[in-house]
């Protein structure tokens, strides 16, 4: 009878498993597929060095660099708030906080990123723009800084909450270590805990990048829908993610060349946050063999 | 204290054959009636004792009687813990360590530590012994170098390291690890270390050429090593303090704790009928 019940038990997870299996290859099948064809009418060269990006229009050119600036120069923005932030934070939590501030203050810090990404894409256009236009009157009512600040603020807790567990994982030795040879907290901290921690900060930081990257409804709310090939954080862009909303909730074609874009544009994404994703893997492994 | 400097060993042998109270015979560390408290529990109950210079005193006693608590009120490490407190009154060097404008820092380069597990940081063996300079914002390059090899050499390991010093200091065996840990001590030139249990992870050959180590240290230094090893510390300390239960049952010169205890629980311990 036990016998039975694990059996069914065993199969039943492994079924999940080859289910979540099954749909992710299904994903990039499809994804490919459409991708395929996409670039069966339009030369991956054009797509890669076109500085235009107007599928929609009469005149039409395939060339992802604006769409990809749009959601590199977002993601820069995020990450330049997030990180200086999501640092200073998990350092206070593990090295200076006493023990039941950081128990009380992680989990709430945790619920910035819970908050739905809408709600920050609307914070963004009628708080975040409005507010900066009293500094900047010439900044566009869409624009990369509002929605990029905003989108930093959000991945806050990705970058405080796994720094700090890397942080607190430190052993206890080490701290003591460097008090017993007369530094102080802050020489602690900056020169033998960060170091020590510094593949899972790297990991955070890379964690928080891809999450930036992914994001589509601040940017789709906040930062316009205008594909532009621009380094200016005053003006509308528009993002990889963004422009694949655009067209999914737009009238085109199913099937059409129009159609196709979403996926080329997809797996352009799909790309990035796969490398991204892999290298912080592998840094988490070598990490762990480091310390075990 | 210009000549002490400049000649120790005359002026010592001079003072010795002359008086007792010598400058060598006041205490390096001196306490009185230290009382310590983790929250409600009382770990240390009372006690006053006084370490003189150059000499290697071992804290033996059973687990838990208080020897790495006391060890640690001499560079302020139980600093940390929540919900230590202390009273009683500890002078190094005759200050006050507990007073107020006390620079907890400036202790700790006086007073060096090592611990019972090795633990280097995970930097070059290097940079592990020169971190104490680096801190103290010693820039030069000269200094930190030759600090850094003459370490080494008192502690035995530069034979060993000389050709990899940029090798991280967690690749060496554990004893070499140890040794490294006294080394990055040594680098800031404290007067007074304190060790608590730095061989007890180790294996009898390092531990002998620890051993080995601290009686040659005995010259320039004042060590206090926390030991549950009987042999270790009738081997290489001076005078050897027993704890028990928080109080401070025995001190005396090691020959006469070892041949001739005064308190029948100390004779008990050190021959191994109780602890
Ligand atoms: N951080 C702490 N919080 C609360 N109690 C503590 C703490 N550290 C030590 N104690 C208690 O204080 C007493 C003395 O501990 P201490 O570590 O000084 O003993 P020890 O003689 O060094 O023992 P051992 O030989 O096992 O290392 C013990 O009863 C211990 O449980
Ligand atoms: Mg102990």
């Amino acid at each position: 009878m036990r016998k039975i019940k694990e059996l069914i038990i065993e199969k039943t997870l492994m079924t999940s498993a080859l289910i979540t299996i099954a749909v992710t290859l299904g994903i990039i099948l499809v994804l490919s597929i459409e991708a395929i064809q996409f670039f069966s009418e339009v030369s991956i060269f054009d797509f890669l060095t076109d500085t235009q990006w107007t599928p929609l229009f009469t005149e039409k050119h395939f060339g992802i660099l604006p769409l990809l600036s749009g959601t590199l120069l977002t993601s820069f923005i995020a990450i330049s708030v997030a990180l200086p932030i999501g640092l200073t934070i998990s350092i206070y939590l593990s090295e200076y906080a006493p023990k039941a501030f950081r128990k009380a203050v992680k989990p709430l810090l945790e619920l910035l990123a819970s908050i739905p990404t809408v709600v920050y894409g609307f914070f963004a256009l009628v708080v975040v723009t409005p507010f900066l236009q009293g500094f900047f009157p010439d900044l566009a009512g869409f624009n990369s800084l509002s929605a990029g600040i905003v989108m930093g603020i959000m991945i806050i807790p990705y970058i405080s909450s796994i720094s700090e567990d890397a942080l607190h994982a430190v052993p206890a030795s080490l701290r003591e270590a460097s008090y017993g040879m007369g530094a102080t907290k802050l020489q602690t901290a900056f020169k033998v805990i960060v170091p020590a921690a510094s593949s899972g900060i790297i990991v955070s930081i890379i964690l928080a990048i891809s999450r930036a990257i992914g994001e589509t409804m601040i940017v789709a709310i906040a930062a316009g829908q205008q594909p532009r090939l621009t380094l200016d954080p005053t003006v509308p862009v528009e993002t990889i993610t963004a422009y694949i909303v655009q067209v999914s909730l737009g009238d085109v074609q199913h099937g059409s060349l129009e159609y196709r874009t979403i996926f080329a544009a997809g797996i352009t994404l799909f790309t990035f946050t796969f490398l991204l994703n892999t290298l912080s893997y592998r840094i988490r492994k070598k990490y762990q063999e480091k310390y075990e | 204290m210009e000549i002490t400097m400049e000649n120790p060993k005359k002026k010592d042998v001079v003072l010795d054959s002359i008086v007792d109270t010598s400058l060598k015979k006041t205490p390096k560390i001196e306490t009185k009636n230290i009382k310590v408290w983790y929250e409600e529990f009382n770990a240390i109950k009372g006690i006053s004792m006084s370490i003189k210079p150059n000499t290697v005193t071992a804290f033996i006693g059973p687990s838990g009687c208080g020897k790495s608590t006391f060890l640690r009120l001499f560079n302020r490490m139980n600093d940390y813990v929540d919900g230590f407190s202390l009273e009683g009154k500890i002078k190094i060097n005759g200050q006050n360590i507990y007073k107020k404008n006390v620079n907890v820092e400036e202790l700790r380069k006086e007073v060096g530590m090592v611990f019972q597990k090795p633990n280097p940081f995970p930097k070059s063996i290097f940079d592990n012994v020169a971190y104490g300079l680096k801190i103290q914002g010693i820039k030069d390059k000269q200094l930190i170098n030759d600090r850094v090899i003459s370490s080494l050499k008192q502690v035995g390991l530069w034979e060993e390291v000389k050709d990899d010093l940029k090798k991280s200091g967690l690749a060496l065996s554990g004893g070499q690890q140890q040794r490294l840990c006294i080394a990055r001590t040594l680098a800031v030139e404290p007067s007074i270390i304190l060790m608590d249990e730095p061989t007890s992870a180790l294996d009898p050959i390092s531990t002998a050429k620890i051993e080995e180590l601290i009686f040659q240290l005995k010259q320039k230094y004042t060590i206090v090593i926390v030991t549950h090893n009987m042999q270790q510390a009738s081997r290489i300390s001076d005078y050897t303090a027993f704890f028990y239960l928080g109080e401070l049952i025995e001190f005396n010169k090691t020959k006469n704790i070892f041949t001739n205890p005064e308190k029948k629980q100390t004779e008990n311990y050190i021959t191994g009928r109780f602890g």
